[in-house]
């Protein structure tokens, strides 16, 4: 099997990988093996967690030749992973980029360091519209970095119109046996309520029974829960339409003639992708600069063009081509997205019963 | 002169201490810690508190949980009993193989095991797929033959279906008889190897056909490399969680893809620690029943 088409999505690949290894460590075990240097005295290193395929081909190159601080990047696939190795302390890591509710999450449990806006100068070039989000009240802790939202990718050829409900996955047989559906439980709730036509924040006990029977009902009719991989099982002819993120279908459609993305008309579920730095990272002011650095213009403008993510950065934005500026799939129509929203964090005892329900689901 | 170990007690201390600290501080430590976080419960976001409460437990054994164990139950058997009726054909080949062709019958056996689980998962997609090996060939075959049978007069045979190989049960139980596989084969073959040929000859010179001397003689001989067989391959065949994750539909969920979502997405530990255990639980019941298999055999023998 073709292993770039693999390597060219961000979440699928490490999915299975991370699977591989649930790394259960113990906070009462681990010592802070390196401690926070001093201001200004900090060895020339950065050690980044990000998603895979997230960064520009040259950027952490540049950034070296810039600054002569080396970057070395690990790799992450879900927001609970990381979640995981930073609940466990001593990560190690200087800039980390957590997804919108796991910044809550993370700014709650204490994980994040508060950011010195000082010595983040070019946070001027971010649309102010995406700057002091709900998710981080006056980017204490975060700073953005992408925004994606989740529609529908389907196999052009096998609709005689554009699939632009979510009714086509959740509840109808129209497409039987060719339907994927996104495995990670919160989302897919969430995704139910928007079919539902209710707000994907604070649903109520009475709904979820209903979105549970909806699933229950669908699940003949569905193919798999992917991990992420769906644009792969789209592009490999296993589904003819999935759920996936926007950025994700993007990668695809640019080998794919046959492959469309649509946000449905209900609305969905937005996510944002920001840089933080955790509250033990060994090199905190190098983490600033590395910051500050992702943020300027022509910095920007390299990594979106490679990433096909939007982009939160107006200066970077302005230097795209226009064939990136103007692409529904990247930028979808202001009308639809305004009927999207994020998804906030609503304490432990909510994600376990989104838990519960899959599972009932999966079971059923 | 032959030493017994009573004679040189420090040394055997000695030597066996550095393992006992490894078994201690790296196994049975942080199992001790998951066992207590079975009777914790969540404080906040990141802490867990050691109330001893039964609630997780309680929570598992609801008919939810109950029926995802029964069914992780049924597919590790099957997988089981798949493998040793595919594995003892084969380990028998290699042990009546010449001598010069074992250790590479062997290698081959073996060589799985150099290539990660996941890379040999995702090969297993490549073959099974819609779009895969197996249909493509399948494809090629049914079109030829289409062009044939118009060709001798015949009608064609319609339009080609491709077989549904991938994302459902069949796939699942696939991979794990072809990743277990192994595990099977070798301890059979280790017992089988070893067992006294003269008997066979014996059997067979009596009069008992093939069949009745592989049914009477080897079968019997070679039960203790079964009963290894069948744990090794049934124990982490129950714990799998990869392999129903990236081949199964939405009805293969194994207890081990619960688990799983309890300490990464549900950050609900202490439920994951007791489920965890209830399998560690269910582990040491079957080895317990083996071993007393064993006993009985040996009482039997003796």
């Amino acid at each position: 099997m073709s292993s770039p088409r693999h390597l060219a999505n961000r979440r699928s690949l490490l999915a299975g990988l991370g699977a591989a290894a649930v790394g259960i460590s113990f906070s009462a075990c681990s010592k802070p093996a390196e401690k926070a240097a001093t201001d200004g005295a900090e060895e020339p290193k950065l050690n980044f967690y990000n998603w895979d395929t997230y960064i520009g081909e040259t950027t952490l190159a540049d950034f070296k030749t810039a600054t002569g601080i080396d970057v070395n990047m690990q790799l992450f696939a879900t927001n609970d992973e990381l979640f995981a190795k930073l609940k466990a302390g001593n990560s190690g890591f200087d800039v980390i980029v957590p997804s919108n509710e796991f910044v809550t999450r993370m700014g709650q449990a204490g994980l994040l360091k508060a950011l010195d806006h000082a010595k983040v100068p070019n946070m001027k070039n971010i649309d102010p519209q995406y700057l002091n989000p709900s998710f981080d009240p006056g980017n204490k802790f975060s700073v953005p970095y992408t925004w994606l939202v989740l529609g529908l990718g389907y196999r052009k050829s096998k609709f005689k119109t554009v699939p632009d409900s979510w009714k086509y996955v959740f509840d109808s047989a129209e497409y039987k046996g060719k339907i994927a559906l996104l495995s990670e439980s919160a989302d897919l709730i969430r995704l139910a309520a928007k079919y539902k036509g209710v707000s994907l924040n604070n649903i109520s006990p009475e709904m979820l029974t209903q979105i549970e029977a909806m699933l229950v009902k669908q699940k003949p009719n569905i193919r798999a829960f992917h991990e992420d991989n769906g644009q792969d099982m789209l592009q490999g002819g296993d589904v003819d339409i999935v759920i996936e993120y926007n950025g994700d279908i993007a990668q695809v459609m640019a080998e794919d003639d046959d492959i469309g993305f649509v946000v449905p008309k209900e609305g969905s579920l937005l996510n944002s992708d920001t840089l933080c730095v955790p509250v033990d990272a060994p090199r905190p002011n190098n983490a600033h600069a590395f910051i500050n650095y992702i943020l300027d213009a022509r910095v920007g403008a390299e990594i979106y063009k490679t990433i096909l993510y939007p982009s939160p950065n107006a200066a970077a934005k302005a230097l795209m081509p226009e064939d990136y500026k103007n692409n529904p799939v990247i930028f979808p129509p202001a009308d639809i997205l305004a009927k999207c929203e994020y998804g906030a964090f609503e304490g432990a005892e909510k994600a376990s019963q989104f838990e519960e329900i899959i599972t009932r689901v999966r079971a059923s | 002169m032959e030493q017994s170990w009573r004679q040189a007690k420090s040394i055997f201390g000695l030597l066996l201490s550095a393992p006992l600290f490894w078994l201690a501080f790296f196994f049975i430590v942080p199992m001790g810690i998951v066992w207590l976080y079975s009777f914790g419960e969540n404080r906040g976001l990141v802490d867990i508190a050691f109330t001893g409460t039964w609630k997780n437990y309680a929570r598992a054994l609801e008919p939810l949980y109950l029926g995802i164990f029964v069914k992780s139950l049924y597919v590790a058997a099957l997988t089981t009993f798949l493998c040793l009726v595919v594995g003892f054909p084969v380990a028998l080949a290699i042990t009546f193989a010449a001598d010069k062709w074992k250790p590479w019958l062997l290698l081959l056996i073996m060589l799985p095991f150099w290539t990660n689980l996941l890379i040999r998962t995702y090969a297993l997609i490549a073959v099974l797929r819609t779009e895969g090996y197996v249909n493509q060939t399948y494809e090629f075959l049914w079109t030829n033959a289409g062009g044939l049978m118009t060709l001798v007069g015949l009608a064609p045979l319609g339009e080609f279906q491709p077989l549904d190989l991938l994302h459902n049960n069949f796939a699942v139980i696939f991979g794990l008889v072809y990743v277990h596989l192994p595990f099977m084969i070798l301890p059979l073959y280790s017992t089988l190897d070893r067992m006294d040929r003269s008997l066979l000859e014996a059997s067979l010179d009596l009069g008992a056909g093939h069949f009745r001397t592989l049914w009477s003689i080897v079968v019997p001989m070679s039960a203790a490399g079964i009963a290894s067989g069948i744990l090794i391959t049934f124990i982490p065949a129950l714990g799998a969680y990869l392999t129903p994750d990236l081949l199964g539909g939405p009805e293969s969920q194994m207890i081990a893809n619960v688990i799983e979502r309890q300490f990464k997405r549900a950050n609900d530990w202490p439920f994951g620690a007791a489920l965890s255990f209830l399998l560690v639980y269910l582990t040491f019941i079957g080895i317990a029943i083996q071993g007393m298999l064993d006993k009985q055999n040996r009482g039997r023998a003796a």
